[in-house]
């Protein structure tokens, strides 16, 4: 299942603090990491609230752990403000988010509503996570490995965006039961006791002035995501090179995409898939290289429009985009979407 | 191997055992070396409410997990008949658990097996094992997986619990008979 392959990831990534509070569609993982922690010698706290299993996160990460937590769209509304002071501590940290139909308690069914809110700083602060966007249950598992090594490199939040689909599907998935986890950084900003060093501290108030001041630290956070942005966006480009029409999905709807390319090139038509596999750093460069051909996009999301926003700042040229969308808790059928394609001339 | 793409849905209420039957089609799937998925469908917070898992096994990628138009519908009970029994594409398989379902489907251009699978269960000493006597129906309508194959995954699925394999391995017995005995178009 999905949502054990992301425990599983976090596992074999070297992850030993896990705090999480129930919510579908992403309670097998805090159940599997219940199971797991025990065996590896971790800890699993099953949380009184959200609030206090991203602080808890928090407390586990500022002492050098590699900590995750996870939830699904309603409870990761709860964890913005631990997100942002995370962010502002430049802690490293890895969170989950199963995402599922909203506003509100919305529903339990799939859902990509939430692009804006993870890629766009869901709390508050000029601050971004790196986004991955897993589309099968290999990728959960994958890419929950590789945010360990992300958040420790960059000292960062990275977050692994599903959503109830890849969480509660199950289809198979391999890896190397001997794999080593992320090569560890140094963290020598941890706080593991003054004992034989200076005290030191973590915060993210900062009155200071000149080089301590709020703004310099600003100036070097935004460096750090410019360096982001040239080495870790990730994308997979499917049959585009000679594309008349590219279709632009990530996720689940990613996959439903892939077939209907497969499907309308036997019928001729040259279709081609653009899939962010990390949504921030947005893959705009590859787009926009696609986007001097004269190609059309049609953007493909389970959510009002979100995404479709960032291949608009690619393309340039917003005659070229178009959309289709389903909304709360809907999946477009593979023959749905080639349809609409097909609508769109 | 000839082409492979079945999509299943297996339906019924909570505790008719239809999340670990599509499990054990997709373990079998996933065990001949196809590509399979699995993904279910239930109430929220709901205990015993209406529940249905749907299954892919292909020899291509699977797109969506979702199953709109089912090539065969396992039925454990009356309102997934009401639910399902429309979208089953022509020609398609039904399995119909007759003890939990007061009322005869009406299409006439599927291929129908239909049998008291609760009481049959009882009969074999646990009525737990209605799914897998489902699943011996399914296996000898569609002769992807042998027999053989279907006891190793249910003992890899049994695990410890090997008390557990001498009755499920009965149940496929059953269905495998029952299939034998109803010879669809």
């Amino acid at each position: 299942m999905g949502n054990e392959a992301c425990g599983e990831g976090a596992i074999q990534a070297g992850c030993r603090f896990y705090a999480g509070y129930p919510i579908t569609p992403q309670n097998e993982l805090t159940a599997y990491m219940s199971r797991r922690m025990e065996g590896v010698n971790g800890t699993f706290i099953q949380a009184e609230s959200e609030l206090s299993a991203i602080n808890m996160v928090f407390g586990a990460s500022v002492a050098g752990m590699r900590a995750m937590t996870s939830s699904s769209s309603p409870g990761i509304s709860l964890k913005q403000e631990g997100i942002s002071y995370l962010s502002g501590c430049e802690l490293p940290a890895v969170i989950i988010d199963v995402m599922r139909g909203g506003p509100g308690l919305g529903n339990i069914s799939p859902s990509q509503a939430d692009y804006f809110q993870a890629t766009k700083g869901g709390g508050h602060g000029d601050y971004h996570m790196i986004v991955f966007a897993p589309s099968s249950v290999q990728e959960m598992f994958d890419f929950t490995y590789k945010a360990f090594g992300c958040a420790d490199k960059y000292r960062m939040p990275v977050m692994v965006l599903a959503d109830g689909m890849l969480g509660q599907m199950m289809e198979p998935l391999e890896f190397d039961e001997d794999m080593k986890p992320p090569a560890v950084v140094s963290k020598p900003w941890a706080l593991t006791g003054a004992e034989n060093r200076d005290a030191q501290s973590i915060k993210s108030l900062r009155l200071g002035s000149g080089e301590a001041s709020l703004e310099r630290h600003n100036e070097k956070l935004q460096e750090k995501y410019r360096g982001i942005e040239k080495k870790e966006t990730l994308v997979e480009m499917y049959r585009a090179d000679d594309a008349e029409k590219v279709i632009v999905a990530y996720g689940s709807v990613g996959r439903i995409a892939r077939s209907c390319v497969d499907s309308l090139r036997e019928e001729g038509e040259k279709v081609g898939l653009v899939r962010p596999r990390t949504l921030w750093p947005f893959p705009h460069e590859d787009i926009r290289r696609l986007a001097r051909g004269k190609v059309d996009f049609f953007v493909v999301e389970m959510s009002a429009g979100q995404m479709v926003d960032d291949v608009r700042l690619a393309v340039l040229d917003d005659d070229r985009v178009s959309f289709y969308g389903r909304m709360g808790g809907g999946i477009p059928e593979e023959k749905e979407i080639v349809r609409r394609l097909r609508d769109k001339g | 191997m000839t082409r492979i793409n079945e999509s299943i849905i297996c339906a019924g209420s909570g505790g008719q055992g239809v999340m670990l039957l599509g499990k054990f089609l997709a373990n079998a799937g996933m065990t001949l070396g196809l590509n399979v998925t699995w993904f279910p469908s239930y109430g929220a917070e709901v205990r015993g409410g209406t529940a249905h898992s749907f299954i892919r096994i292909s020899s291509s990628a699977i797109a969506s997990p979702v199953v709109y138009l089912p090539g065969t519908a396992i039925i454990m009970n009356r309102p997934s008949l009401d639910k399902f029994e429309n979208s089953l594409v022509p020609g398609g398989l039904l399995i119909l658990n007759v003890s939990m379902c007061g009322q005869r489907p009406e299409r006439d251009d599927i291929d129908i097996v239909e049998a008291p699978l609760t009481e049959e269960a009882v009969k074999l000493g646990n009525i737990k094992v209605a799914n897998m006597i489902a699943a011996g129906i399914y296996a000898a309508r569609k002769k992807i997986f042998d027999k053989e194959l279907m006891v190793s995954i249910i003992e890899k699925m049994a695990g410890t619990r090997k008390e557990l394999v001498p009755v499920n391995v009965k149940a496929i017995e059953k269905g495998m008979e029952i299939a034998g005995s109803q010879d669809g178009g």
